[in-house]
C-alpha cells in the first residue's frame, strides 16, 4: 500500500491516519496553505504553519482546532514523520514531508521558485515520491524576473496618473494582492484597496510583512478624486458599480494565465500583467529534478501533458485524482 | 521592429480610440519614411503571403526550443495562435538587435520565400533568439501571413491625416487599391502637393449599415432611393485615360477575371462606376440571376477560357457614378448622379443581338413605406437579399458612415439543428469551445433516421451563452480527434443562414451561406429538429420573409 493515496476525502496517509488538504470533513487535517481550495471547513484537527494561522482563523473561524508547526520542525502521527517546508506560495505556504520506515513522500501543495517578499522561498526536500501541482505545466509558461514585472507596474501605473486616470489592478485578496503592493513603488501615488484585501493586510502586517500604506476604498470620501491612485481589488469586483467612483480609469489583472493573449482579450482589461504565485513551466521541471525522487505524482492542472513528459525523461510519473477537474483558466 | 511591436502592443492593449489613435500618431511622427510606409502597408489590412510552411514552423519551432512535437501540439491546442504559441515557448533571446521594420520585412522577411529549406531553418533560427516577447510575436504573425492588429483603416487614415495635415479623404483615396509601400510613396501619401496617383486608382468604397426596426423612423419616403440588394461581388469599374480597371471592395485589382466587363467599358465614358457583379442565366431575352456560389467560380479564375465564359456569364449591374470625365462627383446629391448614370447607360451603343453587359440598377418605386415593405417581401422570390435605401440628396461618403446609406435586409432563414462536433476557437476564444458543427435529421434507406452534419457556426451568442454552450461540451464529450470534440447530442440551436442551395460536395446534400446561431432553443428535443427533406422543400418553394 503506498504511503499516501487518494481517497474520497482526499489525498490520504493510512499509516499516519490524517489527509492532507482534504476537501471532506474529516478527523486529522494537514493544511499546506490557506487558499480556499486547500483549507476547507469542518475538519476536527487541523495542522498548518505559525505563519498560515493568520489566514486559517479568520476563514474558518477563531476556535477552529489548530495546531502550528514551524518549518521544519517534526511531528509524529502514527508513528509517521510529518513536517512542513516553505512553498513559496503565499504567507504560511508548505510543503508536506511525510516518512514512515525510511519511505519519503512530499506534497507539493502550490508553490513558485520566483521571489517574492511577502513568503518564506521555496525550499527543495529530497524525497522518494513528490506529489506536485501542475497549474501551469504547459511550456508557453514562462514568467519574467519578478523585478521586469513590476516595472512594468510601475510604468503603467505612472503613466496612468500622468494622463489624470486612477489604475485599478485585479488580483486575488490572499496572496496576490500583498505579493502587488509589496511590489509596486509607492512614490507614484497614494494606494487604495478593497475590503477584502485590506483584511488579508492586516494578517500580513502582523507577520512582519513589510506592506506600504494602504487605505480602504470604503472609509474615503464619495467625492475623493483618485486620478493618481492605486486601487488594488479581488476579480470579483470587475465590471460592479463599485468602480464607478474611481471615474476615469485604467484596468490590469495579474494572473499568469494572462500569459495567453486570448485569456487576456476575454477578461477585457487595459493591463494583462502576467504574475503568478504558481511555478512556470522551467520551474516545475526544474522542482522536480531537486527534489531528486523517483516517482512523480502529479495533480491539480495540466496533468496528462506532465505526466507524459517526465516520463518520456525516464520518470516513474502517475497521475494523482483531484476534485478539481481544470481546464484553461478554470482554476487558481 | 522594436518601435513597431510597441506600436502594436499599445494599440492590441487599448480598447480605447482616444489611446490608438495618440499611439498612431507618436508612431508616424516618429519614424522614418521607409519604416513609416511598411506600418502604413501592415495596419490598413494587407499582409504578406506566407513565408514559410506552417509543417516547418512546428518542427523548427519544438526542435529550437527542445520540445517533442506532441508538447508543441498540446501546446498550440492551449493557446490557439500558432505565432503566439511558437512566441511564448522559444527560450528567451540570447542575442540583441535593433534592426528597423523596413530592413526586416525587405531584407529578411520577403527573401526568407524564395530560400530552400536548410537556408530557411538557419534564418529563422537566428531571427528567433534576437527577438523577444511581442517582436517574436508580431515577427512570427508576419512570417506566417496571419498578421492583424485592432484597428480600423479609418483609424489609420485619420491619423496619417493629423500627422501630415493633409485631409482624411485625400489620404484614403491615396491609399486605396496597389499601394505599394515605399518612402517615396510614403512621402507622396502624405505630401499636401496635389494628386499624382495612379490612374488605376478607385475611390474608397461608401457602405452601408443594416437597418434596425421600422424604415419610417428615417422620414420621409419620398426622400430615399429604393434598389433591390442583389448578392453580388460589390466592384468599381474605374475608367482613366484609356486604361479600365475593375476593383471589388476588398481593394482587390479583380480585372482578369472577367473581361467581359472590360470590354463592355469600352462603351462608356471616361469615369468611374460603382455596381454589383453578378453571375446570370440567359434563355433567349430572358436573364436570371444566379447565387452567389456560382460566380465564384468566376472569381477564383484568372484569364476564363471560353467554357467558363459560355457557362457562367456575369453583368455589371450599375448604381453610381463616382467620377466623370475627370470630375470628382461624389459631392454631388444622389438623384442627380443617378440621373446621369441613367442617360450614360441608356445612350451606349449596343449590338442588339450580343448580352447586355452593363447594366443600370432598377429602382423599386413606392409611395409609402407600407408599400416598400410589400415589395421587400418578394426579395427571396427575386434572388435578392432585401432593399437599400439611399437618401437622395446624399453625397457618396467614406467607408461606413452613418445615416445615408442602409441595408434593409430579409430575415434570414432559420433551421432547428442539433449540436453534434465542437472545436476551439482562436484568438480570445481559445480556451473555449466556440466553433460548433450542427447536424438535421436524414432518413436512412433502411427505414429509420440518422443525424447528419450540415453547418459550422462560430457567431451569434454572447459570451455567456459560450460559456454555457462550452460548459455542456466539456461534461458530454463523447470521444476527442485532436483539437475536434464529439459531443452527446442533445443541444438544438436555431440556426439564421442567408441562402440555401444543393451541393454535391456536402455529405448533407444542401449548403448554406451565411450561417449563424440565432438561439439555443433549450424548448426543443433532439427529435424536434429539422429534416432534411424538409430542408429540400425550402429550397424549392423558398419562404415568405
Amino acid at each position: 500500500m503506498p504511503l499516501l493515496e487518494h481517497t474520497a476525502c482526499g489525498l490520504y496517509c493510512a499509516a499516519g491516519d490524517f489527509h492532507i488538504d482534504p476537501w471532506r470533513p474529516v478527523d486529522r487535517a494537514v493544511i499546506t496553505h490557506a487558499h480556499a481550495d486547500h483549507a476547507r471547513p469542518g475538519h476536527a484537527r487541523y495542522l498548518a504553519t505559525p505563519h498560515a494561522e493568520g489566514v486559517l482563523r479568520n476563514r474558518l473561524g477563531a476556535e477552529v482546532n489548530l495546531e502550528c508547526v514551524r518549518y521544519g520542525e517534526v511531528r509524529e502521527l502514527n508513528g509517521v514523520r510529518v513536517s512542513l517546508h516553505p512553498a513559496g506560495h503565499v504567507l504560511g505556504s508548505a510543503q508536506v514531508r511525510v516518512e514512515h520506515r525510511g519511505e519519503v513522500w512530499v506534497v507539493s501543495g502550490d508553490y513558485k521558485l520566483d521571489p517574492d517578499p511577502t513568503c518564506v522561498p521555496f525550499e527543495p526536500v529530497r524525497c522518494h515520491t513528490f506529489v506536485t501541482e501542475s497549474t501551469f505545466g504547459l511550456p508557453v509558461y514562462r514568467w519574467e524576473d519578478p523585478s521586469r514585472i513590476f516595472a512594468t507596474v510601475n510604468a503603467w501605473w505612472q503613466r496612468n496618473a500622468d494622463a489624470g486616470r486612477a489604475s485599478v489592478l485585479f488580483g486575488y485578496a490572499f496572496g496576490k494582492a500583498q505579493r502587488l503592493l509589496a511590489g509596486v513603488d509607492a512614490g507614484i501615488g497614494p494606494i487604495f484597496v478593497h475590503g477584502a484585501v485590506e483584511a488579508l493586510n492586516r494578517v500580513y502586517r502582523e507577520a512582519g510583512i513589510d506592506l506600504p500604506a494602504t487605505q480602504m476604498v470604503s472609509e474615503v470620501e464619495r467625492k475623493f478624486d483618485y486620478s493618481r491612485a492605486l486601487i488594488v481589488a479581488p476579480p470579483s469586483a470587475q465590471g460592479t458599480p463599485w468602480l464607478k467612483r474611481f471615474g476615469d480609469y485604467a484596468d490590469g489583472f495579474a494572473s499568469g494565465w494572462m500569459a495567453i493573449r486570448g485569456a487576456k482579450k476575454q477578461r477585457n482589461v487595459d493591463l494583462g500583467l502576467v504574475l503568478s504565485d504558481h511555478a512556470d513551466w522551467p520551474s516545475l521541471i526544474r522542482a522536480i529534478e531537486a527534489t531528486g525522487a523517483a516517482n512523480i505524482r502529479v495533480t491539480h492542472g495540466s496533468v496528462p501533458v506532465m505526466v507524459r513528459y517526465l516520463q518520456e525523461r525516464g520518470l516513474n510519473a502517475e497521475a494523482l485524482d483531484t476534485e478539481f477537474e481544470g481546464e484553461g483558466g478554470a482554476v487558481s | 521592429m522594436k518601435r513597431f511591436a510597441q506600436l502594436f502592443a499599445e494599440l492590441d492593449s487599448s480598447t480605447r480610440t482616444s489611446d490608438k489613435t495618440r499611439a498612431l500618431a507618436e508612431y508616424f511622427r516618429a519614424a522614418d519614411a521607409p519604416d513609416a510606409a511598411w506600418a502604413v502597408w501592415f495596419l490598413t489590412g494587407n499582409r504578406p503571403r506566407a513565408a514559410v510552411k506552417t509543417t516547418l514552423l512546428h518542427a523548427w519551432a519544438a526542435e529550437a526550443a527542445g520540445l517533442p512535437d506532441w508538447l508543441f501540439a498540446e501546446s498550440y491546442d492551449a493557446v490557439g495562435d500558432l505565432a503566439e504559441t511558437i512566441a511564448l515557448i522559444l527560450p528567451p533571446p540570447s542575442a540583441a538587435s535593433d534592426v528597423s521594420l523596413a530592413s526586416w520585412v525587405e531584407t529578411r522577411l520577403l527573401p526568407l520565400r524564395s530560400l530552400d529549406e536548410p537556408a530557411q531553418r538557419a534564418a529563422l533560427l537566428g531571427y528567433w533568439n534576437e527577438l523577444a516577447g511581442t517582436e517574436r510575436f508580431v515577427f512570427n504573425k508576419l512570417i506566417t501571413g496571419g498578421f492583424r492588429v485592432g484597428v480600423s483603416a479609418l483609424l489609420v487614415q485619420r491619423s496619417l491625416a493629423e500627422v501630415s495635415g493633409v485631409d482624411a479623404k485625400i489620404i484614403a483615396h491615396r491609399l486605396t487599391g496597389m499601394w505599394a509601400p515605399s518612402a517615396e510613396s510614403y512621402r507622396r501619401l502624405m505630401s499636401p502637393e496635389g494628386d499624382a496617383f495612379d490612374a488605376a486608382q478607385p475611390y474608397p468604397f461608401f457602405l452601408a449599415h443594416p437597418i434596425e426596426g421600422d424604415p419610417a423612423q428615417l422620414g420621409d419616403c419620398a426622400d430615399w432611393q429604393a434598389e433591390w440588394k442583389w448578392d453580388g461581388i460589390r466592384g468599381q469599374l474605374v475608367k482613366r485615360q484609356g486604361g479600365v480597371h475593375l476593383w471589388s471592395r476588398g481593394e482587390e485589382l479583380i480585372s482578369e477575371q472577367f473581361p467581359e466587363i472590360l470590354a463592355a467599358a469600352a462603351a462608356l465614358p471616361d469615369g468611374v462606376y460603382d455596381g454589383e457583379i453578378l453571375a446570370v442565366t440567359r434563355a433567349g431575352n430572358e436573364e436570371k440571376v444566379r447565387p452567389f456560389a456560382d460566380l465564384q467560380k468566376r472569381l477564383g479564375r484568372k484569364h476564363p477560357g471560353k467554357k467558363v465564359l459560355a457557362d457562367t456569364p456575369v453583368i455589371f449591374l450599375a448604381y453610381d457614378l463616382l467620377e466623370l470625365e475627370g470630375e470628382d462627383w461624389r459631392p454631388r446629391p444622389l438623384h442627380e448622379r443617378r440621373a446621369q448614370l441613367h442617360r450614360l447607360i441608356y445612350s451606349l451603343v449596343i449590338d442588339p443581338s450580343g448580352p447586355r453587359v452593363l447594366q443600370l440598377s432598377d429602382l423599386v418605386r413606392a409611395p409609402s413605406w407600407e408599400t416598400l415593405a410589400l415589395a421587400r417581401q418578394e426579395s427571396r422570390a427575386r434572388g435578392t437579399e432585401g432593399l437599400m435605401l439611399k437618401q437622395r440628396d446624399s453625397a457618396y461618403g467614406v467607408g461606413r458612415t452613418r445615416g445615408d446609406w442602409w441595408k434593409w435586409k430579409i430575415e434570414p432563414w432559420t433551421l432547428d439543428c442539433v449540436l453534434v462536433y465542437a472545436q476551439r476557437g482562436h484568438g480570445k476564444r481559445a480556451s473555449l469551445y466556440t466553433d460548433y458543427t450542427f447536424a438535421i435529421w436524414k432518413d436512412t434507406e433502411a427505414g429509420g433516421r440518422e443525424l447528419v452534419p450540415f453547418a459550422k457556426a462560430y457567431s451569434g451568442l454572447s459570451d455567456e451563452e459560450i460559456a454555457e454552450v462550452d460548459a455542456f461540451i466539456k461534461k458530454n464529450t463523447l470521444e476527442k480527434f485532436g483539437p475536434m470534440r464529439t459531443v452527446k447530442p442533445e443541444l438544438v440551436f436555431e440556426l439564421a443562414f442567408e441562402g440555401i442551395q444543393r451541393s454535391k460536395r456536402h455529405k448533407s446534400g444542401v449548403a448554406v451561406r451565411f450561417p449563424r446561431m440565432a438561439r439555443i432553443r433549450r424548448d426543443k428535443k433532439i427529435e424536434d429538429a429539422d429534416t432534411l427533406s424538409t430542408i429540400l422543400r425550402m429550397i424549392d418553394n423558398p419562404p415568405m420573409p
